[in-house]
């Protein structure tokens, strides 16, 4: 074992045992809280500080995540276009931030070498199934509100997200980078219409040399708040 | 309270792929759309306003115009919270959406005053539960984690690991348990140190020919920092050094460095 490591055990080593005075709270051992100063006067009747009561935040019924499917197309660079669907699940930080998680599916096609060459497959049937996730950081940009006729009005947004994740394809995994906009819609408070754009970027070298693949995708969805 | 509406599932015996997502979609819709209605029914807390009156607005942020006001001794019903914001049901059927400062001046119906219980950075020295990704360097290759983690005390911690590592010449997956001493938890910026083990599932890539699927047992140390943001939300930045237990006659020794964030609760 290299030395390095030893050295790196080590300082963690004497950093525990060492009378850290923290250390000794492990399991629940040593006194964790020190006893209630005693200066309160013997037979005071009247407690003079006023109850302020919570109103437990679990109590109130939270709506921060975002759940739903989406369904749309892929262009996957060389292999042509294809129906893309998936899942993506959102939790809203602020009213800015939000991160989301989408999962995704679609299928590549055939290149024009393939096409041309009458048959010469680059890559197997099972091979052409793409799958992705992503974990994504996404800002509200452009919040507002539309108008339909003069009596509906609805809050929309206009948010920007970007990511990395893994994309499973011809074979391999890839790490993938996304970045893209979106447009939310929301019918009512819960429920959400979406719009959005994005490119997936992975490096490829199936056609001789590696490359980074552009693979747009648009799609519609629809989400639920809860 | 309406009534939740019924989905007929059609009786095919034999689901396509399509089809099954469908289905699942269908039926998780149905959940969500149907358990709302009973959740806000349920769940209504009237409040009085104490201030001179409560704005609503038309969106939960802070850009949406204000609509309609509630006057002073009037009371709403809050119907749900989305991050900072309450939306509220005001006695003339009015629903809008108050940020929390003004709710927190409103009065329950016994006289006393509001006050929402919120996440702070007590919370992040003292919650026992933490889950969060990371993304990094691991030896070149990218690699993405997820990670749980419980506190034995606010010092102590253990944590489970999972992370994928994509490379240029190999994949793979990592698990690995470690333990995880803060030696001032209390600090808005708490560093860390972490000791851990776990095993290394090692696949070369397609178009590299030689090579096999390797597993290996892996140790690790480390160092990082834990960093209070807002609310629930934590960012981490870690460094560790791992010793992959290869069958070879030498080991590996790979370095790793991640930045990420992670919730506690």
């Amino acid at each position: 074992m290299e030395s390095r490591f030893r050295v790196l055990f080590l300082i963690v080593a004497m950093i525990s045992l060492s009378g850290c005075a923290a250390t000794k709270n492990l399991f629940g051992f040593g006194s964790r809280e020190a006893p209630p100063p005693t200066s309160e006067p013997p037979g005071q009747v009247i407690d003079p500080a006023v109850e302020r009561r919570e109103i437990k935040e679990p109590a109130i019924d939270r709506e921060d995540f975002e759940f739903g499917a989406f369904a749309g197309i892929m262009s996957i660079e060389d292999f042509g276009t294809d129906l893309s669907y998936g899942l993506r699940l959102a939790y809203h930080i602020t009213e800015g931030f939000f991160v989301e998680t989408t999962a995704g599916y679609s299928r590549a096609g055939y290149t024009s070498f393939e096409v041309l060459s009458g048959g010469a497959e680059i890559i197997s049937d099972s091979e052409r199934d793409l799958y992705y996730y992503n974990l994504n950081v996404g800002y509200n940009i452009l919040p507002g509100e539309v108008f339909l006729g003069e009596g509906h009005a609805y809050n929309t947004s206009l948010y920007l997200i970007g990511g990395l994740g893994s994309t499973t394809f011809a074979g391999d995994d890839r790490f993938t980078v996304n970045f893209g906009a979106g447009y939310r819609f929301l019918l009512s408070d819960s429920v959400a219409l979406h719009i959005d754009f994005r490119d997936h970027l992975f490096d490829i070298d199936l056609l001789g040399e590696e490359k980074t693949a552009h693979n747009l995708e648009g799609h519609l969805g629809f989400t639920v708040f809860f | 309270m309406s009534e939740p509406s019924t989905t007929i599932i059609p009786s095919t015996p034999q689901l396509t792929k399509s089809a099954w997502f469908g289905y699942v979609a269908a039926v998780v819709l149905q959940i969500f759309l149907s358990a709302p209605l009973y959740a806000a029914a349920d769940e209504l807390r009237g409040v009085t306003i104490a201030d001179p009156y409560l704005e609503l607005h038309t969106g939960p942020g802070r850009g949406y115009p204000i609509f309609h006001v509630v006057d002073r001794g009037e009371s709403v019903d809050i119907v749900m919270q989305r991050t900072d914001w309450y939306l509220v049901r005001a006695d003339n059927g009015k629903e809008g959406w108050v940020d929390r400062e003004q709710m927190e001046l409103t009065l329950q119906p016994d006289g006393r005053q509001v006050s929402f219980a919120r996440a702070s950075i007590e919370d992040f020295t003292n919650a026992k539960w933490e889950t969060g990704i990371l993304a990094g360097d691991f030896g070149g290759a990218n690699i993405i984690s997820l990670y749980g983690s419980y506190s034995l005390n606010p010092n102590i911690a253990v944590e489970l690991w999972g992370s994928q590592i994509l490379g240029n010449f190999s994949n793979g997956w990592m698990a690995s348990a470690n333990i995880v001493h803060e030696a001032w938890p209390e600090w808005r910026v708490s560093p860390f140190f972490t000791l851990g083990a776990g095993v290394i599932h090692t696949k070369p890539k397609s178009t590299i020919i030689q090579g096999e699927d390797r597993d290996d047992q892996i140790g690790h140390v480390g160092a990082g920092f834990r960093v209070y943001a807002t609310r629930r939300f934590l960012l981490r930045a870690e460094y560790k050094s791992y010793v992959v237990f290869t069958s070879r006659d030498e080991n590996e020794e790979v370095e790793e460095w991640k930045v990420g964030f992670a919730f506690f609760f």
